[in-house]
């Protein structure tokens, strides 16, 4: 992996750092893409060209890395219309929910002035798609919308080009409307099918191209439903664990005991005997094939593998660990100086805040589908990561990667938990020894034991504030969760900001929102008991401690939008605040919650959460991503946690795992701050980092318990 | 071991031959490819895997074929009539009450349930009888939106009749 690679993703993203990756040579060369689409008109989004005409390289978001070969051109994505007039638009990112099949669709029907139905979307196939890094960080809306937008532009460009041509008129003459391109003098018009037939045209395109102002979109900026809703609500569309091959037969793998076993001894000679079941093993892996799924299972259970595995620590155990297998000397962002600033304080705070471990629990659970054919190797799965996942391929089986495709159908849901191929490469290797297609389905068990966590953490936050509201000291130290949203936008003379890597007891890796969510806890909930010290209103101490107008505006509009300052109903009723910023998103959160005080319950009432994040795209997909990651915080606030001991997971099913439900639904309304003067940031990941404080908050003005655990309180304020 | 041979899905009786203690959703998804229906948790925990037989909303994964013989079984996708949707699934469109999609069939299944016994539920009813569907990516205030947008619409009861 290449220096700047490693520099554009987070430390917390560990599950990235545990496979090497693979260059992918991939030549732009006319006759393939003409091969590969038939004839008509090809736009191609060049990065490197891009870069050399800003004078550097863009961040590594979706071109291939560079390397040192510099000859082939780096792809953002292409689209091509056909001689048939059909526009199809290629890109490595993946559907998981977030919405963007159909709001990149929506820039590149805009840039044509199609109909946005005239749109199809080539996605995450490595066969046929531009290599792209992954579908993570909130990267889709900066990066590859404007390069879509660019695509598109620039056929609408050739298209009247070739229209200009054709009639012998001055394209300045001519405009591009409803799928045609019209000579407005003559009314002469032609659709796009009639221009592009018999040409094979490839055009390579970079940033210099115009697109359409942000106050002429007419369908960018516009709520529309989603392109694919009807396959979804009549349960048409093929999740890869709907996916179906000729012949194909079900895998099974026989699991480790716990964590880190290794395998001592198997017996599955009664499997074996089994008709139709085949047992695979490979060094620790032990799977079977089987013609269908129950008789799969049955000689999966059948198999007697005695396992050895290490004494490991047990969540109970958590937090101590963390603490002593963290590193001793890091470095950390330091401004003026922590002693002087305590000097000068008037109240001085230490606070230590603890966030636990917690599982994606997508509601689809890891899948795929591997077929061989001629030592070439086709695997279907749910990964937001194809193009590196093909890289995992291609290193297990020690094969080229161009003998390697992974194709993503839209997939039920990631959160950041899909970016490994464990599944893809153990159907692989059922199919290969098998010798036809092979479909693996983990359970949920499989899926909250063998998948990788949002990692646990301890922060320690010391602080000095004045009377007036000033924060003269910060210093804040995370052990192990991570460093995402560990900055802040609070302007404060004097700092100490430390993120200590630990050994983690559990696999663990990205989750929506990485640990801003956790450090957005420890940060706002401290701010909170600074404001309590010095008797001030919470958000008014914000304010007093930021210069960031963009802070100021999203804590304004939540705070207006909830009626922050008025008068609580009753005194089981508490209000919080918090505020935040992360992947380009400012977010501020009011919540309000009611307590019960003889049971201890505690229920959301009412959220609001303002968000800006620039230019908005599609306001109704924006307003359901910050609904969903609200409900989704919830989880992570009030109840999830992974209990774990000695190397197994304990609670790795729904019914001991609890997940926010319908009854946890608080009234959630969103105030979207619409910036069309700044570049669109996306919004699928920073949302989620204001729930938990906000209600913490909340809790403590209702009750004057401080809870400083995530979650907050599992069984209610009694336990 | 007991083999079933026949089932009613969607008004149409299907050959299968499958183990009586197979559940439901493996002889939907695996054996006759309607695969609308999906595994969550197979502890019929989440909800999507849920059909109705009889009209009742059912959790399929744990529902063994041996007892739905002879039953009246609804999927998703046999509540299309003549290539309409049913008023819910126009709700779901319109309300944009999905995001990954994939707990989406089991939460309509679930909705058509409550609706042909209850055509005008509360808000209260309608988190009640729903409580046992999950939804990861949180789209739940938009499903109840869709609930009661579609209780105000003619034909939500689903018929059960086989021919």
């Amino acid at each position: 992996m290449s220096k700047h690679i490693d520099d554009s993703i987070e430390t917390e993203r560990y599950e990235l750092f545990e496979q090497p990756h693979y260059l992918f040579n991939l030549e732009i060369e006319r006759r393939n893409f003409f091969k590969l689409l038939g004839g008509g008109l090809v736009l191609v989004f060049a990065l490197d060209a891009l870069a050399q005409e800003s004078g550097g390289r863009q961040e590594g978001e979706s071109g291939r890395r560079a390397g040192n070969n510099s000859t082939p051109k780096e792809i953002g994505g292409w689209l091509h219309i056909g001689e048939d007039g059909s526009i199809t638009t290629f890109t490595g990112k993946v559907e998981f929910g977030q919405n963007i099949r159909t709001s990149l669709s929506q820039v590149v029907a805009e840039e044509l002035r199609v109909p946005l139905g005239s749109v199809h979307l080539t996605m995450g196939d490595t066969d046929l798609t531009p290599f792209d890094m992954g579908t993570f960080g909130s990267r889709t809306t900066p990066t590859m919308a404007p390069q879509l937008r660019k695509a598109a532009a620039a056929a609408r460009e050739a298209l009247i080009d070739l229209a200009a041509e054709q009639w012998k008129v001055e394209r300045s003459a001519l405009t591009v409307r409803d799928g045609r391109v019209i000579n407005e003098k003559s009314k002469d018009s032609i659709d796009f099918g009639m221009l592009t037939k018999g040409q094979k045209l490839l055009k390579v395109i970079t940033d210099t191209t115009p697109v359409t102002p942000v106050d002429q979109w007419k369908i960018s900026g516009k709520s529309v439903t989603k392109v694919n809703g009807r396959d979804l609500v009549t349960g048409k569309h093929r999740y890869t664990s709907d996916t179906k091959r000729p012949d194909m037969l079900f895998g099974k793998v026989v699991r480790p005991s716990a964590f880190n076993a290794s395998l001592v001894s198997v017996n599955s000679a009664e499997a074996e005997y089994i008709q139709g079941v085949k047992v695979v093993r490979d060094g620790s892996f032990i799977g079977v094939t089987a013609p269908n799924a129950q008789l799969a299972s049955r000689a999966a259970s059948a198999i007697k593998a005695e396992w050895k595995a290490e004494a490991q620590p047990s969540s109970k155990e958590l937090f101590d660990y963390l603490r002593k297998q963290s590193s001793p000397s890091p470095q950390g962002n330091v401004r003026g100086s922590i002693a002087e600033g305590l000097a000068v304080a008037d109240k001085k705070l230490e606070q230590t805040y603890t966030v636990a471990y917690i599982a994606h629990a997508p509601l689809e659970p890891r899948a795929a589908v591997a077929e061989w054919n001629n030592g070439r190797l086709t695997v279907w799965t749910g990964t937001q990561r194809p193009f590196g996942v093909r890289g995992e391929l291609a290193e297990a089986f020690r094969i080229p990667e161009d003998r390697v495709r992974v194709i993503v159908p839209d997939t039920g849901s990631g959160y950041g938990g899909k970016h490994t191929g464990d599944v893809a490469i153990e159907a692989a290797r059922l199919a290969q020894a098998a010798g036809k297609p092979v479909k693996l389905l983990w359970t949920r068990e499989e899926e909250f034991t063998w998948a990788y966590f949002r990692p646990a953490g301890i922060i320690d936050v010391s602080s000095g504030v004045r009377n007036d509201g000033t924060i003269t000291a910060w210093e804040f130290h995370n052990y192990n969760s991570g460093s995402s949203g560990i900055q802040h936008r609070y302007d404060l003379a004097n700092q100490k900001i430390v993120f200590h890597q630990a050994k983690s007891p559990l696999r663990q890796g990205s989750y929506r929102g990485l640990a801003a969510t956790a450090n957005h806890f420890a940060r706002e909930v401290h701010i909170d008991e600074l404001a309590r010290a010095v008797k001030m209103d919470p958000l008014e101490l914000r304010l007093k401690n930021l210069k960031d107008e963009r802070m100021k505006a999203v804590l304004n509009a939540a705070a207006k939008s909830f009626g922050w300052g008025k008068a609580k109903p009753n005194q089981n009723t508490g209000f919080g605040i918090s505020g935040g910023f992360e992947k380009g998103g400012y977010v501020a959160t009011c919540a309000e919650v009611s307590v019960d005080r003889t049971s201890g319950a505690i229920k959301l009432v009412r959220v609001v959460e303002a968000f800006e994040c620039g230019a908005i795209v599609n306001p109704d997909q924006l307003k359901n991503q910050i609904e969903g990651s609200v409900v989704m915080a919830i989880g992570g606030a009030m109840f999830e946690a992974i209990e774990f001991e000695n190397g197994a997971i304990v609670n790795a099913k729904f019914s001991r795992y609890r997940v926010p439900r319908f009854s946890d639904c608080p009234v959630i309304e969103t105030v979207l701050v619409d910036r069309k003067d700044l570049p669109s940031a996306g919004a699928g990941e920073t949302p989620i980092v204001g729930l938990a404080p906000a209600v913490g908050n909340a809790i403590f003005d209702a009750t004057g318990v401080r809870l400083r655990s995530l979650p907050m309180a599992p069984n209610g304020l009694k336990s | 071991m007991e083999r079933i041979s026949e089932i009613y899905v969607n008004g149409t009786r299907l050959k299968v031959d499958a183990d009586a203690e197979r559940s439901l959703l493996s002889v939907l998804r695996d054996d006759l490819d309607l695969t609308g229906s999906k595994y969550g948790c197979g502890e019929g925990q989440c909800g999507a895997c849920t059909v109705l037989i009889d009209g009742q909303a059912v959790r399929s994964c744990i529902t063994k074929i041996r007892g739905v013989v002879g039953k009246k079984i609804i999927t998703i996708e046999g509540i299309e009539k003549n290539g309409r949707l049913h008023p819910l699934q126009e709700a779901f469109l319109e309300a944009d009450a999905m995001q990954c999609g994939y707990c989406t069939p089991g939460m309509i299944m679930s909705g058509v349930a409550l609706l042909s016994k209850n055509p005008n539920p509360t808000e209260a009813e309608i988190i009640r009888s729903m409580e046992g569907n999950v939804c990861r990516c949180g789209t739940y205030p938009r499903i109840v939106s869709a609930i009661r947008k579609a209780s105000q619409s003619k034909g939500v009861v689903v018929s059960t009749k086989t021919e």
